[in-house]
């Protein structure tokens, strides 16, 4: 019988293209093969998956793996991205345990994807700071960071007590804000670009070379801000705590998502309010910057709300246990950062507002100083693979297959 | 509270049988032998159920009509069929997908390195462990209950009426609770036999080698068909058909797991190579027609081969050309490396590869459509897809008969009702693996198994449930022709 260590040591010769092993390049891209363990797992079930392909209908990731007879670590590492983790092909699978394969894909996708976050990070020492980004980490920054911001209001002697007009400047000028979080936010987005870039280099190749066209990246695009795939194919849903299908990641993600980029929005327009009309907060209810950001902020509690109650609801065997803390931390901050950021608004009359500001510019800092290093990276990377396959799958298929 | 619908058996069959009885008002009680996690029969590795229709419908392609399934059905099974039955089945493919909807299952366009199903097929999004998990859901809403780990090990009957089952509760310390469950009707769906070693070993007997051939064969799905319902239905002068060697039988990779192997470990390049048997010696036309068409004989032709085990060999030429392995092939630059590495005699081996390059008469070779490449002057020929086998690096895959299902099963007729000398039980019927020989003698062609299960499922499901309930049964043929079937409930 052939046991799951026979199975997994083959994989491994595989892996390391043992000789009397097929080993045919059929893309003409001969790229490092699959190294690490998590590497080597994945291209072990892929085998397995490519020979059966009951999935394909879920996902980009199953169509993706049928244009491949083996997988490279590139390959790996754009299928592991490509994967949204939303269960189906586990739930569907023969092969799962307690099934001798032990295939798992959503799990071995999960690991492989957070070691490429590492892989990829620029500069590449902090990639390790990954690992260690988790609940705790998040809520230590925030407070830490908002202790600080108090402590040097208190020494003005503003802490506490209502502030003329309620502006923020008068607690902390204006310059003094722009010149803390520029720089912060200005390295996340170098740091995140860089390694989004360096993923599409390794991933280009072995996703057929060619650039991105038009047409690809409308689909790409359009794949990334619907969540496609959390829609099982079927359009009815993804799974959470079992068999059964729901759409609720898929809501709570959008509302999390786009009331993130309308608070993007309503920052946006006030640096504009500010630097080209010569607008000066605090602004009016009616205002955009308002309506954008008190819309956004309520998406955002509610959807980071029903993200997190999922979260710890998700059947165990879909998850990689070592990505919990990096999950939850992610969703603790983006909720800390709405919550305050409305609480901010109804403090903006009381005594409150000196500590209300400094919390909420705690959580802001937080979230930016994690952000490349951190859960905020699976949409960039993940987007980057949905382009490439939107590329991908433009191109004609080397493959001749005639099946069963 | 008596149980009006008992469902020996957790596959799809079992599964169809209990939706339509809880349609039906019935309460309904399932009796899975395996634990949760390996529920679902061989259904859990099916993929898609052969269907007629007179119009392309979503995932189905062009037309199929119910004459040209039956001359399929005919052709498979060199006319060992019922026909009445047949045509049940084939009607009932028409129109039950809209029903399977309505429990849960979706559908998804044929899989790549499928297509030339996609008029034919049609396929279950995700598979059938998919669809047995919609099932399992929806039984759930409608009230059934489940119980896993529940052994049937005999229907007690009185005249050929149904009474009860006795249920071996298999309990997480390993001990057993013995339960008698009586109940108002009961649909026998527990699969066939194939993995009862023993009675497979019997079936087969001994071969001229003086080889126990059964003793080599692979099962392709669950463990948990031991065919215990059927032998003692058969104790107990139920009618049976079919011959016990008959099954759903292809050749699959050798280093396949001993059960579940499914889909993955078949081998499909047969049509690209040779195949050879342990003493390196050709003995079958491995061309003669599409893989598709082809694929489920060589189980049988393999199990007929000294040791049950052969090679198929290919060449760099193939690859790329057809579904990947599982598992790796053996690899060699030279013919007589990978005699040595498969381990058969090297001057055999030479001889059976050099006269069939010989004999290749390659015209222009095309993997789809029934090309001109052919051999001359061989025994057995090759009569498609002839090119010699002279380009390296040369591949071998061993293979060995895998056994999907068995056919020998209950007699029975369009009601599904079990047979006793000819008489039908008012409230005993059949679905799925255990009755399919009424339509299946021998041979087989895709997704048909998942068609015989959904329409006698569901036609036994409804008898079960009216002869629970005391009211008039659906006429088969009404459920085969309508999909939707509804009666008022009392």
């Amino acid at each position: 019988m052939q046991s799951l260590e026979t199975l997994t040591r083959e994989a491994q010769r595989l892996g390391q293209g043992a000789e009397g092993m097929q080993r045919m390049s059929l893309s003409g891209v001969t790229g490092p093969e699959a190294e690490t363990p998590a590497e080597i797992e994945v291209a072990r079930q892929m085998a397995i998956c490519n020979a059966c392909r009951y999935c394909e209908g879920f996902c980009a990731v199953f169509p993706a793996m049928t244009r491949r007879l083996d997988f490279g670590k590139a390959d790996v590492h754009y299928l592991a991205n490509l994967c949204h983790n939303c269960g189906a092909c586990l739930h569907a699978c023969q092969y799962a345990p307690p099934h001798e394969f032990m295939v798992n894909v959503p799990r071995a996708m999960a690991q492989v994807r957070g070691q490429t976050y590492t892989d990829y990070a620029w500069p590449a020492p902090l990639g390790a700071l990954y690992r260690r980004n988790g609940l705790f980490v998040a809520l230590a920054l925030t407070f830490g960071i908002a202790l600080f911001l108090m402590l040097a209001a208190a020494r003005q002697g503003s802490l506490w007590g209502a502030v003329p007009e309620g502006s923020f400047y008068a607690i902390f000028p204006h310059n003094l804000m722009v010149s803390m979080f520029l720089p912060v936010f200005g390295f996340a987005v170098l740091a995140l670009a860089l390694g989004v870039t360096r993923f599409w280099r390794a991933v280009k190749p072995a996703t057929g070379g060619a650039d991105l066209g038009g047409p690809a990246a409308a689909e790409g695009a359009h794949a990334a801000l619907r969540l496609k795939y959390l829609d099982g194919g079927h359009g009815e849903g993804c799974h959470n705590e079992d068999d059964g299908w729901t759409q609720s990641r898929r809501r709570y993600h959008h509302l999390t998502f786009y009331g993130f980029m309308l608070c993007f929005a309503a920052t946006s327009i006030a640096t504009i309010y500010h630097y080209v009309l010569g607008w000066e907060a605090p602004y009016g209810w009616t205002s955009l910057p308002k309506l954008f950001g008190i819309t956004g902020g309520v998406a955002m509690v509610i959807g980071t709300t029903g993200l997190w109650r999922l979260r710890l609801r998700r059947h165990p065997e879909h998850i990689e246990p070592s990505h919990h803390g990096m999950d939850l931390g992610f969703i603790a901050l983006l909720f800390l950062t709405a919550a305050t950021g409305l609480l901010l608004m109804v403090a903006r009359e009381t005594a409150a507002l000196p500590t209300a500001l400094c919390v909420h510019l705690g959580a802001v800092m937080a979230l930016f100083l994690t952000m490349p290093y951190g859960k905020f990276a699976h949409g960039i990377f993940r987007s980057a693979a949905l382009l490439r396959y939107a590329v991908e799958r433009r191109l004609p298929n080397k493959l001749g297959l005639s099946g069963e | 509270m008596t149980t009006d619908v008992l469902v020996v058996g957790g596959g799809n069959a079992a599964l169809c049988a209990a939706l339509m009885a809880l349609e039906e008002g019935a309460s309904v009680r399932i009796l899975e032998v395996a634990p949760r996690e390996w529920r679902g029969g061989n259904s859990m590795h099916t993929r898609n159920l052969r269907c007629m229709h007179d119009a392309p419908q979503d995932v189905l392609v062009d037309t199929y009509s119910e004459d040209e399934f039956w001359q399929d059905l005919l052709r498979v099974t060199g006319g060992i069929t019922t026909e009445y039955l047949a045509r049940l089945v084939i009607r009932a493919s028409a129109t039950c997908r809209p029903w399977m909807v309505k429990h849960g299952v979706r559908f998804q366009p044929s899989l790549s390195g499928a297509l030339h199903t996609a008029r034919t097929n049609a396929f279950f999004m995700g598979g059938g462990k998919a669809l047995i998990n919609a099932y399992y859901r929806s039984a759930a809403a409608l009230g059934a209950r489940v119980d896993y780990n529940a052994e049937t090990v005999g229907i007690e009957l009185d005249g050929g009426r149904f009474v009860a089952a006795l249920v071996d509760h298999h309990l997480p310390d390993g001990s057993k609770r013995r339960e008698r469950i009586e109940a108002r009707a009961c649909v026998l769906a527990s699969g066939g036999f194939e993995s009862d070693r023993e009675w497979l070993r019997e079936a087969w007997g001994r071969n001229e080698q003086g080889e126990y051939p059964a003793d080599n064969f692979l099962i392709r799905g669950t463990r948990y068909n031991r065919g215990i319902v059927l032998k003692d239905m058969m104790r107990q002068g139920a009618d049976t058909l079919g011959d016990p060697t008959q099954a759903h039988m292809v050749a699959i990779d050798a280093r396949a797991p001993l059960y579940d192997g499914g889909i993955c470990t078949r081998i499909d390049c047969v049509s690209l190579g040779v195949v050879v048997n342990r003493d390196a010696h050709r003995f079958y036309d491995e061309g003669e027609d599409f893989w598709p068409k082809r694929y489920a004989i060589w189980g049988r032709l393999v199990a007929m081969q000294p040791g049950q085990t052969a090679w198929c060999v290919i060449d760099a030429k193939a690859i790329g050309r057809f579904m990947p392995p599982v598992f790796p092939g053996v690899r060699a630059d030279s013919l007589p490396e990978l005699a040595r590495r498969i381990g058969v005699d090297e001057a055999q081996f030479m001889q059976t590869l050099q006269s069939y390059n010989a004999a290749c008469r390659v015209g222009t070779f095309d993997h789809t459509s029934l090309d001109d490449c052919h051999t001359e002057g061989l025994l057995p020929a090759k009569t498609h897809w002839a090119r010699p086998i002279d380009t390296a690096p040369f591949f071998g895959y061993p293979v060995k008969p895998g056994v999907t299902f068995t056919y020998l099963g209950l007699r029975t007729n369009q009601t599904t009702a079990v047979h006793f000398s000819g008489r039908a039980s008012p409230n005993l019927f059949s679905a799925g693996e255990i009755m399919a020989g009424n339509v299946l003698g021998k041979g087989y062609t895709a997704g048909v198994g998942m068609s015989i299960g959904t329409a006698f499922g569901r036609i036994a499901g409804n008898h079960a449930a009216a002869a629970a309930l005391g009211h008039a049964p659906c006429d088969p043929w009404v459920i085969a022709d309508q999909g939707e079937v509804s009666h008022a409930v009392a």
